[in-house]
């Protein structure tokens, strides 16, 4: 990954020497080894804190939707699934494809640094991918752990080491994919009954502290004006009221994403509360594909998705919930 | 705040029998807003309106809600009324106590309860009703039909003679529809061709029609008066200005194994052909799936032998854009397919005929050359069943749960013509029950009885099975309660008739509303039978409802009527209730003009102040008003919620549900 790291940096560099880009969007050193953050670089002498590894899950598109409006080119490093957010925001004009510059990069597979604490790795210093394993130094020694059990859960789901959108590439090294059943979780809730579902999620999302995380984050919440912030909208808050306040606000969420969700996973993986809500927008990605065939958002940067367009071959409204009123 | 005026109506006793009036009149004056209120017996008569404008002018009324009927249906009046007394009519709310509550509820403590929490929801709405100006749209003197059958032909024939330009659409490769292929018509058994040709030359004579034969509707845009629609003209392969009919090409095919549609398959029909004799167009059109030349690049027959030079084995289809102020629709029926039928034989019997089948083997021009032989052997039946109901009034799933309407009197025609052209002939008819009303209807099946001897059994028939050559028919007979076996020569089944499938395609195209049968929906069964609820949109003939051909043909004319009363016009007053975006809350994400179905949305940059001096651009949605039909769909499709619908907002609509949540 050093190697990966090193290139970009160097990329990065070029770019902003040479005037081709006014900035550059990457992530930069946190204050622990195991939390980059993304950053925006405009020289290069801001380029000594420039970070790539392990831990940069984060997906650097939606940063885009305000660089894109500065004046001059912004370049971006996007992993192959960031890629599909980048699509999406371009598809629904919040991003002036023109004005980026994308540089597809290497990913293989990025960790969940929780999923590690767990395992009893505590204060790490450095993480060393070694195929399928994953080496971790830390204060107290060094540790070694099958990379499946420490992956974030977006990267166990790998949507490919293809990327959908690229200006120039990065690529050292062989990606690796993985290729777990992504709706496995959703088919557990399916099989549920109602009133256990309901338990499941009344347990998950009253753990929710309205941090706005999860909406913040989220490449597809990019409205100008959140309807949680508007007071004419009738349903603006700022904290939990009740238990049905906070459910409504995931599921309108949900509601609000839903064929335009490319499933990027980042909503769970900045929850604080570990609330899985990717399994929200995963029953919707499931639904959409039932009911109107397989679809990716993100998948291009142009055209309808399945729930903004009509074809006469669509399923007809009575055919999605059957007679018990079970879904599809 | 909205100064409010409530009228409660007692529609007779329509309301006031099952809804306490008064006491409804009587708790709805706490509401907020409400200055004034009132009960009267007939608030749409001329004293009920009376009493509404002296109250609008008495009491400064700012808005009011009428309790009453549906808003389709007196809707209309009292916004006339309203802006009589100087108020803006869109200032009027309706509270549908009929409809929604008085008719369908028996419990008056109930009935009362609910009529006054919709009278609530309507004030709670009229309280943020703004009032609202109705711009003007031009009206494109132009109508289209689409279906070139008996409706289209009379439907087209009339407008035209009222001096506008109309298209007929016809996908097949001619006009004449379902009516070109029957040989005598109930109950003056006049031949169909002799009568329907004529309008068919009519149509193709007339300066004013054009016939777009096979042609199919492939998109529509736009409302009424102004309709964008693109057509596709199929490649027929044939040029059709060049093609003078002399059907050289069709004797000289070689490829002779084509299934003719136009005789219910009962015969084969070349390669390239013109459907029937008398067609119009009178051009021949070419079956692709058929052609050697077209499938293997070697023949080029008919090219050779053409004399007028009109084969084109290049042509590829073709899209032309028309605009029109109206569109018919006329798309027809085809009997149901007997496959979920069995017992009745159909698939395994070549003597189980339909009864359009049966009309191809009576036509002069038909396979047989009206000549009746049987379609196994080639001999005369002797005994032939007729059976009716064949998936009509079928609640088994099977068929249809709607009766076909025209399957009694065609059967009677039938069994009539058999027994007077061979009378030697024995004919038995299954019914459930015969319906003939109608001019001269029970008359010409009473003829059949009882001049012609046709024996008519009620009961239904169970099985139809082939023994030794015979069709054994049996059945019950309920009137003298016995099972009888007839062994019959030939049996027609007197299939259901349903819409022509494409008609869903149609439907979608142009956002009319459709039943669960596939029949389009008129919009109100009683007093707007021909016009669709989509304004523009007229139905004629079977696409609306079983019916035979008179009162087909006077559905076209009652079409051409409300159609020319559109064209003469050159505006209509639009719906001001269009949707209208938030600029400041608009992302310019494109979602509301994915779902739009008018084409009513499009994008502008603006800049927007950021404040400190900071100017940004922004993309936003920008609605057409005059293209905009106010169907909402994009309010529901904007996440930020930036778009609203004018008379309709989403304040408005939340403000009603807790009217009625608020107990």
């Amino acid at each position: 990954m050093r190697d990966v790291e090193l290139k970009m940096k160097e990329r990065a560099a070029e770019l902003l020497k040479s005037g081709e880009v006014a900035r550059v969007i990457g992530w930069k050193k946190g204050e622990f080894y195991f939390d980059p953050e993304p950053s925006v670089f405009e020289t290069e002498a801001e380029l000594e804190n420039f970070v790539y590894n392990g831990f940069c899950g984060a997906n650097l598109s939606k940063y885009l939707i305000a660089a894109s409006k500065k004046p001059g080119k912004t370049a971006v490093f996007l992993k192959p699934c960031d890629t599909y957010s980048f699509n999406e925001l371009v598809k629904e004009h919040r991003v002036v494809r023109e004005n980026i510059h994308v540089v597809a990069i290497e990913c293989q597979g990025k960790l969940d640094i929780s999923k590690i604490k767990k395992l009893g790795a505590d204060a790490v210093t450095e993480v060393e991918e070694l195929g399928e394993k994953v080496k971790v130094s830390s204060l107290y020694g060094d540790m070694e752990f099958a990379k499946e059990e420490v992956l974030l859960e977006k990267c166990l789901c790998c949507k490919g080491k293809e990327h959908k959108a690229a200006d120039e590439t990065i690529i050292l090294h062989e990606m690796p994919e993985t290729k777990n059943d992504r709706f496995s979780g959703v088919e557990k809730l399916e099989a549920m009954t109602p009133d256990e579902r309901f338990a499941f999620w009344k347990g998950e999302l009253s753990k929710c502290i309205r941090c706005n995380a999860c909406r913040n984050v989220c490449p597809a919440c990019s409205c100008v004006k959140c309807v949680f912030d508007n007071p004419n909208s009738g349903i603006a808050a700022k904290a939990n009221d009740t238990e049905f306040e906070e459910q409504m606000f995931h599921i309108i969420r949900a509601f609000h994403v839903a064929g335009r969700c490319t499933d990027c996973g980042e909503c769970s993986r900045v929850c604080p509360q570990n609330i899985p809500l990717h399994l929200l927008n995963r029953k919707f990605i499931k639904d959409i594909d039932t009911l109107y065939g397989e679809f990716q958002a993100g998948d291009v940067p142009e055209g309808k998705t399945p729930l903004t367009d009509y074809r006469t071959e669509d399923t007809e409204p009575g055919k999605v919930f059957d007679a018990e009123g079970k879904h599809a | 705040m909205q100064r409010i005026g409530v009228f409660i109506c007692w529609c007779g006793s329509n309301i006031a029998a099952t809804v306490d009036v008064e006491r409804v009149a009587e708790v709805i004056k706490s509401e907020p807003g409400v200055v004034f209120s009132a009960n009267y017996q007939y608030m749409c008569s001329e004293n009920g309106q009376q009493l509404i404008k002296n109250a609008i002018k008495e009491h400064h009324l700012t808005g009011i809600v009428v309790g009453s009927c549906s808003p389709r249906m007196h809707e209309a009046t009292f916004r006339k009324t309203a802006e009589a007394a100087g108020l803006n009519p869109y200032m009027v709310e309706i509270a549908n106590i009929r409809e929604h509550c008085s008719w369908i509820h028996k419990d008056r403590e109930e009935a009362t309860e609910k009529a006054i929490i919709l009278v609530r929801t309507a004030i709670a709405k009229v309280n943020l009703d703004a009032p609202l100006q109705a711009g003007e749209s031009p009206v494109v003197k132009r109508a289209l039909v689409i279906g070139g059958g008996i409706a289209g032909i009379q439907a087209a024939l009339d407008i035209a003679e009222a001096g506008f330009e109309v298209d007929i659409v016809e996908k097949n490769a001619t006009i004449g529809g379902r009516m070109a292929q029957l040989d005598k018509t109930f109950p003056t058994l006049d031949c169909s061709a002799c009568i329907l040709t004529p309008k068919m030359v009519d149509c193709a004579q007339s300066d004013k029609i054009d016939i777009l034969s096979y042609s199919e509707v492939e998109e529509v845009k736009g409302f009424v008066g102004n309709f964008s629609v693109k057509i596709r003209k199929k490649a027929r392969y044939v040029d059709e200005k060049k093609c003078t009919g002399c059907k050289v090409c069709m004797e000289k095919c070689p490829s002779k194994k084509g299934f003719n549609e136009f005789n219910m398959n009962l015969n084969n029909r070349t390669a390239i052909y013109i459907p029937f004799a008398q067609a119009v167009p009178n051009v021949a059109v070419i079956d692709p799936q058929q052609c050697i030349k077209l499938k293997t690049g070697k023949c080029g027959i008919c090219q050779k032998f053409c004399g007028a030079g009109a084969i084109d084995y290049t042509m590829k289809d073709e899209f032309i854009e028309r605009q029109y102020g109206a569109i018919v629709v006329a798309t027809g029926f085809k009997p149901i397919s007997l496959d979920a039928f069995n017992e009745y034989g159909y698939a395994e019997n070549k003597d189980v005929i339909t009864s359009l089948e049966l009309e191809r083997l009576m036509n002069a021009a038909g396979p047989t050359n009206g000549v009746l032989l049987r379609p196994s052997d080639g001999t005369h039946p002797k005994v032939i069943t007729f059976i009716q109901c064949v998936g009509s009034r079928d609640t088994s799933g099977c068929g249809k749960p709607y009766c076909s309407k025209i399957c009694c009197m065609y059967t009677a025609k039938h069994a009539m013509l058999i027994r007077e052209k061979y009378p030697d002939t024995e004919v038995h008819v299954f019914y459930i029950d015969v319906r003939t009303p109608g001019k001269n209807y029970d008359e010409f099946y009473r003829r059949a009885v009882e001049q012609y001897g046709v024996d008519y059994i009620k009961g239904m028939v169970g099985k139809v099975y082939n023994e030794n050559g015979k069709l054994m028919v049996q059945g019950s007979n309920l009137i003298d309660n016995e099972q009888v076996t007839i062994p019959s020569d030939l049996v027609v089944l007197a299939a259901a008739i349903e819409p022509e499938p494409s008609v869903r395609k149609i439907a979608t195209l142009l956002t009319a509303s459709i039943d669960t049968n596939n029949f389009l929906t008129e919009a109100h069964p009683k007093l707007r039978p021909v016009e669709s609820p989509t304004a523009g949109v007229y139905l004629a003939g079977v696409c609306q409802g079983p019916k035979d051909i008179p009162e087909t043909v006077s559905q076209a004319s009652a079409c051409a009527a409300k159609v020319i009363g559109l064209l003469v016009k050159d505006h209509l007053k639009t719906n001001p209730c269009v949707a209208q975006p938030d600029e400041t809350m608009c992302n310019g994400c494109s979602q509301c003009a994915n779902v739009c179905a008018y084409g009513a949305i499009t994008y502008v940059d603006k800049e927007f102040r950021l404040g400190g001096g900071k100017t940004e651009i922004r993309r936003v949605a920008s609605v057409n008003p005059a293209v905009c039909q106010g169907c909402g769909a994009c309010t529901v499709t904007c996440p930020s919620g930036a778009m609203d619908l004018k008379g309709f907002s989403s304040k408005q609509i939340m403000s009603e549900v807790e009217a009625i949540c608020k107990m």
